[in-house]
């Protein structure tokens, strides 16, 4: 049951059962996306209030399994106060960790440090099927990020 | 205890099909998602194995011995599939399909296309697989008709007040004889005759009945049925549509090419004779051979002592469930083991069902999680995804006991 464990651990089930920055937000400079797992029928919204090329806040709502609802909860941490180029480095990183992202070098190991409390997600690269639950909400955010960069 | 019966009866029969053996020697091993695709007897894998060996040749185009003898086999799996159905042409009536989802699309297009005009009524219910319901939607947006949708109540049996009313409209009536979802036994018979008085023809979904109860077309009232051959013991990739030969008669031809033609010319073609019609292309012969080999298998362990089993081992799943579980899980559908075929959808409180399918996973028990391919119906319950088990012949109390062990074992790690 260790793999089990990994992918549930401590940190995972606290933002499972109490999401960080939940909620909706409005306004000329919010810009929303939604997000499906057509799969398993996981939907997200984010929501991501940007000045000056900074993510100023950042809201999400939907419905998930705890892989889905722990790391939007997660992302919604990473990146709330980042620099857009931030942001894009962040996603890169978390997306190298769980192996989605491949380079054609020897990947560069994560440094867990850098990546902080996200590391807890890291177990999901064992269970390829959690993949998509886990990047649902960072691939609905950039998304929602680019509809930003259009607009301005 | 109907538990011991269960095992006494089928312990034998768990020994033909060999993939319990081959993964139970290396892990435990509780498959309950038959619903999704059944596993299969070595007689089925070593017939589909004896005819690439020994039989193979396209059908229906060489005079050589081989081509025949190929071509007899395939037509044999037809006869076979429609007497098992209780077909009175079975040498007309079957049209080998990819499968069920085939099936529909092609009485859709090949039915909906004679039948319907923009002003057309098209009644289906909200239980309905995607596979009879976007074949008409897709039809839908190229002529304009209207579609309804019959209800389901929180027992999840269908709600027919006002039934004479809707066929009044109706020009088809599509219906699944068992929910995928809910495991509800819709009474298709009552709603045939009811169609017929209003001149609806009705199509059947029989995807999920078909391989758990004896069925004949002529009790059940429908006009066309839809079936597939991987949730009953047979290869993935062949299934089929059994229509009254007048309603194939009447058909347009969906999928175009070789050996569904009487003739083609530079301005045009002559479409062959049913059910060859709708047969274009080489079609799944080894697949036909498994499947005619796994009719064998169900008529000899025989279809009622099946829904027997199915009705035991559901019977035995619900009473452990609410008794170890009791209301840390809710089981969706009818709550009367006689309303309902061996189909379980669940919630376990607080657990999102993909985190029970994972955790059950790590025991050994394969459960379906998701939305089952019926979006509207997870809709109606109020819910995005569901966790879902299934019986059928070879599964035992063993399973059910290994789910509900399982099941507590979940709901300790995220409540615990």
């Amino acid at each position: 049951m260790n793999d089990l464990d990994d992918l549930y651990r401590e940190i995972i089930l606290d933002h499972y059962k109490n999401p960080r920055n939940q909620g909706v937000l409005e306004g000329p400079t919010v810009h929303a996306e939604e997000g499906f797992n057509p799969l398993c029928g996981d939907e997200v919204k984010v929501y991501v209030q940007v000045e000056d090329g900074v993510v100023h806040d950042i809201k999400i709502t939907g419905q998930g399994c705890s892989i889905s609802r722990s790391s939007a909860s997660l992302m919604s941490q990473a990146v709330k106060g980042q620099s857009l180029d931030e942001v894009k480095a962040t996603v890169s990183r978390f997306k190298r960790m769980i192996a989605v992202e491949e380079t054609e070098d020897e990947p560069e190991p994560v440094d867990l440090r850098v990546i902080g409390e996200l590391a807890a997600l890291q177990g999901v690269v064992k269970f390829p099927v959690r993949i998509k639950c886990a990047t649902l909400a960072w691939n609905t955010l950039m998304l929602a990020l680019d509809e930003e960069s259009h607009s301005v | 205890m109907a538990g011991v019966e269960i095992t006494e009866q089928l312990s034998e029969l768990r020994k033909d099909f060999p993939i319990f053996a081959d993964i139970e020697a290396t892990r435990p091993f509780y498959y309950l998602d038959s619903a999704a695709s059944s596993q299969r007897p070595a007689v089925v894998i070593d017939t589909m194995n004896r005819y690439y060996r020994h039989s193979h040749a396209n059908v229906h185009r060489g005079v050589y011995g081989l081509a025949e003898e190929a071509t007899g086999i395939y037509e044999a799996a037809r006869r076979h599939l429609g007497r098992f159905i209780g077909a009175s042409d079975p040498v007309h009536e079957i049209v080998f399909t990819k499968n069920a989802t085939e099936a529909l699309n092609l009485v859709v297009q090949g039915l909906g296309r004679v039948l319907l005009t923009a002003d057309s009524h098209v009644l289906l219910t909200e239980m309905e697989h995607h596979a009879n319901l976007v074949p008409w939607m897709i039809l839908q947006e190229q002529l304009g008709f209207t579609i309804e949708y019959l209800p389901f109540d929180a027992e999840g049996l269908l709600v027919l007040d006002d039934l004479d009313a809707r066929l009044e409209r109706a020009s088809i009536l599509g219906v699944t004889l068992m929910s995928n979802v809910l495991g509800t036994l819709n009474p298709v018979a009552m709603l045939s005759e009811r169609a017929h008085a209003h001149g609806v023809v009705v199509v059947g979904d029989g995807a999920q009945f078909v391989p758990h109860f004896a069925t004949d077309v002529r009790e059940l009232g429908v006009d066309c049925l839809a079936i597939t051959g991987h949730k009953m013991l047979a290869p993935t990739g062949i299934g089929a549509l059994w229509a009254k030969a007048e309603i194939l008669e009447q058909m347009l031809p969906f999928l175009g090419g070789g050996e569904m033609i009487s003739d083609v010319r530079l301005d045009g073609f002559t479409a062959g004779e049913i059910p060859h019609k709708f047969e274009a292309g080489t079609p799944p012969i080894a697949e036909a051979a498994g499947w005619d080999a796994a009719l064998d298998y169900l008529e000899m362990v025989g279809m009622d002592a099946i829904s027997r089993h199915d009705r035991q081992l559901t019977t035995y799943a619900m009473r452990q469930m609410r008794e170890r579980l009791d209301d840390r899980i809710k089981i969706f559908g009818p709550q009367d083991v006689t309303k309902r075929g061996g189909v379980l959808s669940f919630e376990l409180a607080d657990v999102h069902p993909h985190d029970v399918a994972q955790v059950l996973d790590q025991h050994g028990v394969c459960v379906r999680a998701g939305h089952h391919c019926a979006k509207p119906l997870m809709r109606e319950l109020g819910v995005g995804a569901t966790a879902r088990a299934s019986f059928y012949l070879y599964n035992d109390e063993h399973d059910v006991d290994a789910l509900v062990d399982a099941l507590l074992d979940a709901y300790q790690l995220f409540h615990g």
